[in-house]
């Protein structure tokens, strides 16, 4: 059974690895061909990572060893969330639940280290980024605890696994006004966490508006690699929970080869077509202004705590 | 040991500890009293894990007690709940001790200070060794004088400690009175001062409810509960360094022992009482990590993030009470292990951390974010020593603070409001509470970490540290405190299987079991959590990428460059980079209603072109809000007050003596009624 598990793992990382970075492909494709451009085509961050990974990294006079480490401690942490987080199978290890207040822990080491790096360059842009990353951290962290909250009550458990596995068994849990409130709430604090429209643009650069970019701005070769591939991880574990959550069918219960198939097959069609779907609608909205995006967050807040007392009230 | 021979060993190690910096001469003055003390906070941990393990002994000392006043004697028996608060304050006090050997300097190595240091930590032992109101009262204004005097060390150099002091004197008062008060209400019930006989009376009706009401006040004062967290921003960061260490990690925590003592000595209450704490926590937590996160003074932060810790604890008390009356025990219980938890990791990781400020202090002078920068190059001992502890503080895996918030979460998602509609909106919003207290306080710690220790040097003097004025480099007893504590935050996270277990007996709570090598887990509500399986996930993941980072770096070695990007601009001045108040701005325009700042901003232009711009000021400045509008107005009322009574009083002798006899007279007739 553990060894079944440990394969099921295994395969989650590989089967993100493989992924991340066609995702990333698609959702870019998708927004150029509406936008009326030819695009690079789906397969263009993959041939970047491997570029940028053959690359020399650069070292700044006066920078630190958070040069290297925060790097790496972005791609062991969203590495560790995808090995984490049900993906394509239910089951977890005996010791090591797929904890929702472990997982939730493990992003914040990589969104520290984003942050640690954002202020270890040393000029404007790299604190700025650092500091707006860092709000909007803070802020989402309620919304994302009191939404799976909301979806854990039924199942009474704060193991994702387990929450994904009563919903798949119970079709009628999915579709209560609880359940729905809670996968739209989570749904926004995704995009927010993750660094899509509406709150920061993942297309920007120089501009004082950007987020994301502006804490790597200083970072280049395979450092630059490591920090794209460890964000673009955290998107697909984050968006992959929000698609199981909100349709868990095809997921695999049993670490059989036959289910982890299907349960691979299901989570790729599942994956990729919410990024299909999110970079569509991004083409028609425009990036808020920062100090609007408290309010953004603010109402997914309320949206999660009405799924959480409408989950204890109503049902 | 057993009986009261560690008792006895400690009252002894006092006496030298409190002799020594008198009998010594100036030049082994620090070594010997710093090692005296410390030798006293390890006596203290050793009474405090016999009394864990139930063998704490009692110990009546022959203190002259009128008989008729109905007082039990005087006596020291720690329970096994109070031997987890004499660990802890003994393990702070000592590391806090052996740290100052190195640290403390001109008033604060003086005779007085570290006989005044040795006092402070017997009295903070003492208190949780106390068996009975009269002993605990006089540990309690033991602990209170010998801090003041502590606070009050650097008076002569920075005129703002005296007003610290102040501050912290009369709230220290405040808080000794109301809990004489509420242990006067509840001695009085009992007929008896012996902790075992009120809590054999089991006050139950309105008097339990005003000692409640009178014990929590008091003891919230001093554990930094808002709104009686005033004083902790002021005398935390006017006090030496490792002073402060003591009393944030340890004696802000005998508040919390106090609270617990109050809920043991009393039957179970209504209702409100949970809520009460949880309300109280929620907003002590709330209120101090918006505090900490937007203050640049980095010992204000840390004070700041004290009274956000203290609260969280008291939140997780808040649950175990209003769950347990609920009749969820099992969900109690582990709430009740959260807050001893919480309580174990916030004295560790802060001890790290104000260590960790006195050693920035101590070698640039600048306690000031703003002014600080690039000290990971200088002082990595402190780098290290305060980002472990800072990731403590952040509940960031594998630390102390991870295991306790996540024990704390676990206490919040398994409460069944199903049946009571208060609990029902209470829990998910004391949740959302944690989870943005969790999320400020990373924004916090890595504003503070990373602006005081990455990027370029923001000052002269950080520029060039070990050269500040009256400093000197760092002593091998500074370090030494600083690596223990740092491990310790990490260590104690680790054993996060042992350590639930044994504080989970000290209180008398089940539900709590060890499981894999160091795992804990909670059967009763079905989670557990094991730091080895998570740590062999980890390096199953990190040691393949450290290997292909290594093929890679042999291949394309990194290069060194004076310029990388630096936005295509020569990097000219430090002062281009983020500060801590700038990091801090969007936090600012967020919740600007509660932190209500000041801010100035003036736009210069040169002669005659209004569309160029020569000098921009500006300037900010926060203040505690419920200072402000809640303290200040009762200071200016008495300061009317006093000045009215001047009135009276114009310096005539004949008018005072006219006072004497009409004050006789009236004594005359009140006597012949």
């Amino acid at each position: 059974m553990n060894a079944a598990v440990l394969a099921v793992l295994a395969a989650q990382v590989v089967v993100a690895l493989a992924l991340t970075p066609l995702l990333i492909g698609v959702m870019r494709q998708v927004r150029t061909r509406l936008e009326g451009r030819a695009g690079p085509g789906v397969w263009q961050p993959w041939r970047d990572t491997v570029k940028l990974l053959a690359k020399e990294p650069l070292r700044a006079a006066g920078s630190s060893w958070v040069l290297w480490l925060a790097p790496a401690a972005l791609v062991v942490s969203s590495v560790m969330v995808v090995a984490l987080i049900p993906l394509i199978a239910t089951p977890a290890l005996p010791l090591l639940p797929a904890d929702l207040f472990v997982v939730v822990s493990v992003l914040l080491v990589g969104t520290v280290a984003l942050a640690l790096l954002g202020l270890e360059s040393g000029t404007a842009f790299g604190g700025m980024g650092s500091s707006r990353h860092m709000m909007i951290a803070a802020l989402v962290e309620p919304t994302v605890l009191i939404a799976v909250y909301a979806l854990s009550i039924p199942a009474a458990t704060s193991s994702l696994g387990t929450i994904i596995a009563s919903r798949l068994t119970d079709v009628t849990a999915v579709m209560t006004p609880a359940g729905l409130l809670a996968i739209v709430a989570l749904f926004v604090v995704v995009l927010a966490e993750c660094g899509r429209l509406p709150v920061d643009n993942p297309a920007t650069h120089l501009e004082l508006t950007m987020v994301h970019e502006a804490m790597i701005l200083e970072s280049g070769g395979r450092d630059l690699a490591w920090l794209e591939l460890g964000s673009w991880l955290r998107l697909t574990a984050l968006l992959g929970l929000v698609v199981n959550l909100a349709a868990p069918w095809g997921i695999a219960t049993e670490p059989t080869p036959a289910g982890l198939a299907v349960g691979v097959a299901a989570f790729s069609v599942k994956l990729l077509a919410a990024g299909a779907g999110i970079a569509a609608a991004e083409v028609f909205l425009a990036k808020l202004r920062l100090f609007r995006v408290p309010e953004l967050l603010a109402g997914s807040f309320v949206l999660a705590f009405l799924a959480v007392t409408a989950s204890y009230l109503v049902a | 040991m057993s009986g009261p021979g560690a008792l006895l060993a400690v009252l002894a190690l006092a006496g030298v500890a409190i002799a020594v910096p008198w009998l010594t001469p100036d030049r082994l003055r620090s070594p010997l009293s710093g090692g005296a003390s410390a030798l006293l906070g390890l006596g203290g941990v050793a009474a405090g894990v016999a009394a864990m393990g139930g063998a704490g002994g009692v110990l009546t000392l022959p203190l002259v007690v009128p008989a008729t006043a109905g007082l039990d004697p005087v006596t020291l028996a720690p329970t096994p709940l109070g031997g987890v608060f004499l660990v802890v304050a003994g393990g702070v006090g000592a590391l806090a001790a052996f740290f100052g050997i190195g640290y403390a300097h001109g008033p604060a190595a003086s005779r007085t200070a570290w006989s005044a240091y040795a006092a402070f930590l017997l009295g903070m032992l003492l208190v949780p060794a106390a068996a009975d109101v009269l002993s605990f009262l006089l540990a309690w204004e033991l602990m209170a004088v010998a801090s003041t005097v502590l606070v009050l060390a650097d008076h002569a150099v920075r005129p703002t400690v005296r007003s610290a002091t102040l501050w912290y004197a009369v709230m220290t008062h405040l808080s000794f009175l109301l809990l004489l008060a509420g242990f006067a209400v509840l001695a009085a019930g009992a007929g008896g001062t012996a902790f075992e006989r009120i809590a054999a009376a089991q006050a139950s009706g309105p008097a339990a409810s005003v000692a409640f009401v009178l014990l929590v006040l008091g003891f919230g004062t001093k554990a930094g509960l808002v709104p009686l967290h005033v004083w902790l921003p002021r005398a935390h960061p006017e006090a030496p360094s490792h002073v402060s260490a003591a009393m944030s990690a340890a004696m802000v925590k005998m508040g919390v022992y106090g609270i617990l003592l109050t809920l043991g000595l009393l039957a179970p209450g209504p209702q409100w009482w949970g809520f009460g704490l949880l309300v109280l926590g929620c907003a002590s937590a709330l209120y101090g990590v918006l505090q900490a996160a937007v203050n640049s003074d980095l010992k204000r932060l840390l004070a700041y993030s004290t009274s956000e810790n203290v609260g969280l604890i008291v939140t997780a008390l808040g649950v175990g009470v209003l769950l347990g009356d609920a009749g969820q025990r099992r969900v109690a219980e582990v709430a009740i292990v959260a807050a001893l938890l919480l309580v174990v990791s916030h004295a560790a990781f802060k001890t790290a951390l104000f260590l960790g400020a006195g050693s920035i202090l101590h070698v640039t002078g600048e306690r000031d974010l703003d002014r600080l920068g690039g000290l990971v190059h200088t002082h990595p001992f402190t780098a290290i020593s305060f980002g472990l502890g800072a990731m403590g503080a952040t509940a960031l895996p594998i630390t102390s603070g991870f295991v306790a918030e996540w024990v704390l979460l676990q206490a919040l998602v398994h409460g069944d409001g199903r049946a009571d509609r208060l609990i029902a909106v209470t829990l998910p919003l004391a949740m959302g509470v944690v989870a943005l207290t969790v999320g400020l306080g990373l924004l916090t710690f890595v504003k503070a970490w990373a602006i005081a220790f990455l990027a370029r040097p923001r000052s002269e003097r950080a520029a060039n540290p070990d050269h500040a004025q009256g400093s000197h480099d760092h002593s091998i007893t500074m370090i030494a405190g600083l690596v223990v504590s740092g491990a310790l935050v990490v260590a104690l996270g680790f054993a996060a299987g042992p350590l639930s277990v044994e504080l989970a007996r000290a209180a008398g709570v089940g539900g709590v079991e060890r499981v894999g090598l160091l795992g804990v887990a909670f059967p009763a509500v079905g989670v557990l959590l094991e730091p080895a399986a998570l740590t062999l996930l980890a390096l199953a993941i990190a040691v393949p990428f450290a290997a292909y980072n290594a093929v890679l770096r042999v291949r394309r070695p990194r290069r060194d460059t004076e310029l990388p990007w630096g936005c295509g601009g020569v990097r000219t001045s430090p002062r281009m980079e983020y500060t801590a108040t700038s990091y801090a701005e969007p936090l600012v325009r967020i919740f600007g209603a509660s932190l209500d700042p000041t801010r100035q901003l003036t736009v210069e232009h040169p002669e005659g072109n209004p569309l160029l711009v020569s000098r921009v000021t500006f300037s900010q400045r926060l203040v505690d809000v419920i200072e402000q509008r809640a303290y200040l107005p009762v200071k200016r009322a008495v300061l009317r007050l006093g000045d009215a009574a001047r009135l009276v009083q114009n310096g005539s002798i004949h008018r005072y003596l006219a006072f004497s006899f009409v004050a006789l007279l009236l004594v005359l007739a009140v006597v012949s009624l």
